[in-house]
């Protein structure tokens, strides 16, 4: 991102400016249970106001990662700061950390409004000041009617609220969000998703929330940490995770991708090419660093980034010949599998401009694909 | 049709094994003792058709129970048992609260055998083990023995015939029912739950009688009635355990039947008890039904 680019729209990127002091700061941090290393070594910075995703299939350690800053698992080496403060010592009821569990843990015994009283309570705050701490809740999340009722008796979106509402009474510095929206259906997930940010902007807390969830990251995240068997594999912004992966794992977890194997011809200025399969031209992507000729390595391209055409496209850097395989009609868009001479399937994405029946391309025909060459990233991790 | 007979089944049962045998009690309790047998009067005649009828519901009255007020053993003995009850109730609980708590926190693979510790007690006779209680609480008993080997006291303590006894005994056999309750109680308990009250704030003490004692509150109040319950009336323990003043309603209710032959006023005895009971009894149900609402 250019200075210029900055000055004229302030974004939100701390982690590009060298003054910003990070909120939390993982250093070095590996924890094991006997033998498992379930998190190996990591360093990571997390800065004020971000929301943080931290993103990867079961069992990659995300959760371990939150429970250390929630204080629930201990660190086996490195330290975990908040705010300059180290918090190996420090137990999870003296943590400005508040978290909002994947079960919700809403105490069934308290009502809602005393679900969120609780916290308060245990901070020895006047009774007068909890009840309007309450009431300020209950309207951020919109559930002033149903402050007497219990748990059991409010629809599971309304839990996730007060699950929400509860771990943000106490204003911590930082709240921690694990799988928050997993039990909610996919409508209400998607609503919830931008009420989340909402808040996150409201309350200028720093969020770090955890999902296996590559859409729901994408949306509310300012960064995705993509994390698979106990490291970070690559953090970056939503925008980048996706247009610039920095390895095949990330750029095959996040989202539809084509990935398309060769050995690399030629490499410099920002590009690499690979040739790929005989009868086919060279492909070249983006190369951010010089590529030794000869190294295996892999181009990946967004279906949606291809173009499917019927007759040979003039003046296109990456082309690809091949036949339709088959296709899906999705209503806005068709996706085409398209089948190249050598075997291999490639994907190409067309918005559906034009009725169906007016609809150039079938089966069994021969196409031509083809792609500029910043559309695709050469990879050879 | 078929619903009505399902039903029947259980009322049936009730009406054939407690309704009737107890309104037999009644019957006897407002009876007059007499040497013969059985060993009461009036005797229904219905060979005298309604005058015999008229004439047995004439004899019946009230005296026994009055009696029951006028000799101050009774209320003595009532109350007596009542403290008994509750205090033992207390002591089970102060008892078994930790060790159901402890089943919780154990490994996965440990819970069957905990379990299976806690019930392997019922696989032998109460008598026996109620009994074998004498030869550990005796003056020669193996309690004693072994604290005077270890030098901690220099003559034996004793425990056996006393009231103490009593409430060993009952705490002992009475353990598992209150156990298995709070057990269930806390098992059910989400760990997040705790883990969330010390999150906001909470130590690891106040989370627990903030979120760990109101949740397993209904398994302490169903446990503590099936403790209570059967030690109000309870007549072996404070036969073969407690000493001649430990005075507890079972004992007088044997004593009056098998001794002093004197059914009515056993009767009587067994009524009285059975009215002090029905309120435990209500609320214990109370907390039943409310456990399995709150389980929905």
């Amino acid at each position: 991102m250019s200075d210029a680019a900055t000055a004229l729209a302030p974004v939100f990127a701390p982690w590009n400016d060298p003054a910003a002091e990070p909120i939390i700061q993982f250093k070095n941090v590996t924890k094991r249970y006997g033998d498992f290393t379930a998190i190996d070594n990591q360093t990571i910075d997390i800065y004020p106001q971000e929301f943080f995703a931290l993103l990867g299939p079961s069992g990659c350690g995300k959760t371990t990662m939150m429970r250390m800053l929630g204080g629930f698992e201990t660190v086996t080496e490195g330290t975990i700061t908040i705010d300059g403060q180290d918090m190996s010592a420090v137990p999870p009821n003296k943590r400005a950390v508040n978290m909002m569990f994947q079960s919700y843990a809403l105490f069934p015994h308290l009502s809602v409004a005393e679900n969120i009283a609780f916290g308060l309570k245990r901070d020895k705050m006047p009774k007068d000041q909890v009840e309007a701490r309450v009431e300020e809740m209950l309207s951020l999340v919109q559930l002033n009617k149903f402050a007497a009722r219990k748990p059991h008796q409010i629809s599971g979106g309304q839990r996730q609220r007060v699950a929400l509402a509860r771990s943000l009474a106490k204003a911590p510095k930082l709240l921690l969000l694990d799988e928050p929206l997993g039990a909610l259906d996919k409508k209400l997930r998607q609503d919830t998703q931008f009420e989340l940010m909402d808040i996150q902007e409201q309350t200028g807390t720093t969020f770090v929330i955890v999902t296996h969830d590559q859409e729901e990251a994408m949306t509310v995240a300012s960064r995705i940490a993509v994390m698979d068997h106990g490291k970070i594999i690559q953090v970056d912004t939503p925008a980048k995770i996706y247009e610039e992966p920095g390895s095949v794992y990330v750029a095959d977890f996040i989202g539809d991708v084509n990935l398309i194997e060769g050995n690399v011809t030629k490499s410099g200025d920002d590009h690499a090419t690979i040739s790929w399969a005989s009868g086919q031209q060279d492909l070249i992507g983006i190369a951010h660093d010089e590529i030794p000729t000869g190294t295996r390595a892999t181009l990946a391209v967004r279906p949606e980034k291809v173009n499917i055409s019927t007759e040979r496209p003039e003046g296109m850097t990456n082309v690809i010949h091949g036949k339709v395989h088959d296709i899906a009609y999705l209503g806005n868009m068709s996706t085409y599998v398209i089948e190249t001479p050598s075997g291999q399937l490639i994907k190409a994405q067309a918005a559906n401009t034009r009725r169906i029946a007016r609809r150039a391309i079938t089966w069994e025909q021969e196409v031509w694909l083809s792609f500029t060459d910043t559309a695709g990233v050469v990879l050879t991790s | 049709m078929k619903r009505f007979a399902l039903i029947s089944i259980p009322y049936f049962w009730l009406l054939a094994l407690f309704l009737v045998p107890f309104l037999i009690v009644l019957k006897i309790s407002l009876s007059d003792t007499e040497l013969s047998i059985p060993p009461y009067t009036p005797q229904l005649d219905l060979a005298q058709g309604w005058a015999g009828v008229k004439e047995w519901w004439a004899a019946l009255d009230m005296e026994n129970f009055v009696w029951l007020t006028e000799d101050d053993l009774y209320w003595k003995a009532y109350l007596s048992s009542l403290k008994i009850a509750i205090t033992s109730t207390i002591l089970t609980l102060i008892v078994g609260y930790p060790i159901a708590y402890g089943m919780t926190r154990a490994p996965d693979e440990w819970r069957p055998t905990l379990m299976m510790l806690v019930i392997l007690p019922f696989w032998t006779s109460f008598l026996i083990r109620v009994y074998s209680w004498k030869s550990i609480l005796s003056n020669e008993g193996l309690l004693n023995q072994l604290l005077m080997n270890l030098g901690l006291i220099s003559d034996p303590l004793v425990i056996l015939n006393t009231n103490t006894a009593v409430y060993i005994g009952i705490v002992y056999t009475y353990l598992p029912f209150m156990v298995l309750p709070i057990y269930s109680a806390l098992e059910r308990l989400d760990e997040s739950l705790l883990e969330a009250a010390e999150d906001l704030g909470c130590s690891r003490i106040t989370a627990f009688w903030l979120v760990t004692m109101p949740l397993s509150k209904q398994g302490i109040i169903a446990g503590s009635f099936l403790v209570f319950i059967p030690a109000m009336g309870e007549y072996v323990i404070p036969a073969l355990l407690g000493g001649s003043q430990t005075l507890m309603i079972g004992k007088v209710l044997f004593e009056e039947f098998f001794a002093n032959r004197d059914w009515p006023v056993a009767s009587a005895v067994a009524v009285v008890l059975l009215l002090i009971l029905i309120i435990p009894i209500v609320l214990f149900q109370k907390n039943e039904e409310k456990q399995r609402e709150a389980g929905k």
